[in-house]
């Protein structure tokens, strides 16, 4: 019975820990969200592009991990004001599913140019944490969970409240805000609503970058992130687009849900169900709460 | 619903030129097989697309689950069932791929945009998911890839790629007229009006429910009876891999590319995505003679057709389709001045 009870902990904690990898790359989407109104479908490919260029520069050109890490950062920025640039600044305006088609479109250039740049081969991303149990918790409490998943979700709750302090306390967070609320009357009180853009841009692509960097170091840096990253989308519907605590929350409860629908009840059916159950369980949300958990009301007018 | 002369002859064109003039011109299988089919099979499977995104406006993101659907329920109906023809499998495997398109297509009464993607997407990793884990879809070949059956028409054997090219001629061609006319009669006027503004269609008694739910049966079963098609002329084997969300962005970069809501876009569309690798491949071989990698050739391709996306949303929402349009009325009319 102890034994059971404490499998299913052991479950649900891995299950949270890996759903903080959802959330990091559902906070990007939302930091997007709030700002521009824009679905940024492209959140993922920025994750596999930002890591594969990070491990990019750190294994062909012997780039030094920090400097890595900075040229990385620099790089997102160059795409987030190429994006701003080439990108939002044309299709100002336009309807929400034109921007969405348009950032499905940004995701395929990405794709392409990492693995132009790059190559599509699978790379091994060593951040010096072990994929192991720590030996402590394993030996005091009889729960097995790895290092990486701990300092992952470590990371994904440090982002998570300094985004969100930066939001609520300084003036660029007001700012956002300001342009997230009304775009046109922030600009007419002289908020610069293209440095706005860039910013928030930017920042996605940092959180991208770690978000990478974390799953990378669990499953390799490959395409397969991509995929991954898309398991970010039900994680929002949950959660709801404009909330930085929805993403969280949301990242968690797919992250458990899903594994615990899986070591449970995924036998019965020859397993993997872990693929859609995340989504079937977003549809379920759609049906009862279609602004998701801390997401407005949506209000439509004729 | 009435056709001018024009469109009649424009019919009777394309129709002797796909049916009397390829076949007796062409003799090579590699236009038919690597061409000619895939192209008329993404087609029929892009204005399965087109239908609920071009004219409906609900971003769905699940063709290929659709067209797996499809696929398979061919692949069991001939298999399990004795004697069915093929034509009618073909026609069941359809109705089958629209229950899954209504029962997914429930969502949209809710939601739209992003949601309804997220919805669809759900269709798309379920039904593959599916297929793949229990053994009776695939009649327990424990290979992962099965071959499809042979496609017999009233006795007859269609096997050689002329003979399959005609067979999906005879099943896109009307699928593709009854495309156009649902589009111009009033079920099209109810797609286009959910689709500009749904709510302001409701309050004129435009039935959501029906129209959407409609909408969706609808384009699963031509996603459906694409797949199918796709399965036993193109890939001629049936795994669940072939259908997977990658196919399904295709799909939708065929509709967009092509133009949203025209027919023709989604022809324009799908031979411009499948026709613009084969040339990428062609100029890397024959230009660079294979000094460039094919991978680093399938990603420049993944920029372009990105770039192109963002391009066309830009500065032509409405695709090819409205390219060659506008091209064709400025020639008529250069032509006509000089008159």
């Amino acid at each position: 019975m102890v034994d059971q009870l404490l499998f299913f902990i052991e479950v649900v904690v891995g299950g949270l820990l890996a759903g903080t990898m959802y959330s990091l790359v559902a906070l990007g989407f939302v930091l997007i969200f709030k700002a521009s109104a824009t679905f940024n479908f492209s959140q993922g490919a920025m994750v596999f592009f930002a890591v594969l260029a990070f491990v990019g520069f750190m294994q062909d050109f012997n780039v030094p991990f920090v400097l890595a890490f900075f040229l990385a950062v620099l790089l997102m920025v160059f795409v987030g004001l190429c994006t701003e640039r080439l990108v939002l600044r044309p299709l100002m305006n336009q309807s929400e599913d034109t921007l969405l088609m348009a950032t499905i479109g940004l995701g395929y250039v990405l794709e392409g140019l990492a693995q132009a740049m790059w190559g599509v081969e699978v790379r091994r991303l060593d951040l010096g944490i072990k994929d192991f149990p720590i030996p402590w918790i394993a030996d005091n409490l009889k729960l097995f969970i790895s290092a990486i998943d701990l300092t992952a979700g470590a990371v994904a709750f440090g982002m998570i409240i300094g985004l969100s302090l930066l939001f609520k306390y300084t003036k660029m967070g007001l700012g956002l805000r300001a342009v997230a609320d009304d775009a046109g009357a922030a600009s007419s009180i002289g908020i610069p609503l293209k440095h706005i853009m860039l910013l928030v841009w930017s920042a996605a692509g940092v959180v991208a970058l770690v978000a990478g960097m974390m799953w990378g170091a669990r499953a390799g840096v490959q395409f397969a992130l991509v995929d991954l990253a898309l398991k970010a989308l039900p994680v929002l519907i949950i959660g709801g687009f404009s909330s930085i605590p929805g993403a969280i929350i949301g990242g968690l409860l797919i992250g458990a849900v899903e594994k615990v629908l899986e070591v449970y009840i995924g036998p019965f059916f020859g397993g993997a169900i872990e693929g859609w159950a995340p989504y079937v369980l977003a549809i379920f949300f759609l049906l009862y709460r279609p602004e998701g958990l801390f997401g407005e009301k949506i209000i439509r007018r004729v | 619903m009435t056709y001018t002369k024009g469109d009649l002859i424009n019919l009777a064109i394309l129709l002797i030129v796909g049916v009397v003039v390829i076949p007796m011109t062409i003799s090579s299988g590699y236009w038919y097989t690597s061409i000619l089919i895939p192209w008329l099979c993404l087609a029929l499977a892009t204005i399965g697309q087109q239908i609920i995104m071009g004219y409906t406006g609900q971003l769905a993101l699940g063709a290929a689950g659709f067209m797996a659907a499809g696929a398979f329920a061919c692949f069991n109906l001939i298999l399990r069932v004795p004697g069915i023809p093929f034509v009618g499998a073909l026609l069941i495997s359809g109705l089958i791929a629209a229950a899954f398109g209504i029962l997914f297509g429930l969502p949209s009464l809710r939601v739209r945009g992003i949601y309804l993607m997220v919805a669809t997407l759900a269709s798309q990793f379920f039904i593959i998911w599916m297929i793949d884990k229990f053994g009776w879809f695939k009649n327990y070949d424990s290979s992962g890839i099965i071959t499809a059956q042979d496609i017999v028409i009233m006795g007859k054997p269609f096997t050689s790629p002329v003979e399959m090219y005609l067979v999906i001629v005879a099943v896109v061609t009307p699928m593709t007229l009854l495309a156009m006319n649902m589009a111009r009669g009033s079920t099209g006027r109810n797609w286009m009006s959910v689709r500009d503004m749904d709510i302001a269609a409701e309050s004129m008694g435009v039935s959501l429910l029906k129209t959407k739910l409609q909408a969706f049966a609808i384009s699963s079963f031509y996603c459906g009876v694409a797949g199918a098609l796709f399965a036993f002329t193109y890939l001629k084997s049936l795994e669940p891999v072939a259908f997977d969300i990658k196919l399904s962005f295709k799909v939708l970069f065929m509709v967009i590319l092509g133009g949203l809501g025209t027919i023709n876009g989604a022809f324009i569309g799908a031979a411009f995505i499948l026709l613009f690798p084969v040339l990428l491949n062609y100029i890397g071989n024959n230009v660079f003679h294979g000094a460039i990698d094919a991978t680093i050739i399938s990603a420049i391709e993944q920029v372009v057709f990105g770039v192109l996306m963002i391009i066309f949303m830009i500065y032509e929402p409405l695709g090819m389709a409205r390219l060659w349009e506008t091209t064709k009325n400025k020639v008529v009319s250069l032509i006509s001045k000089k008159r």
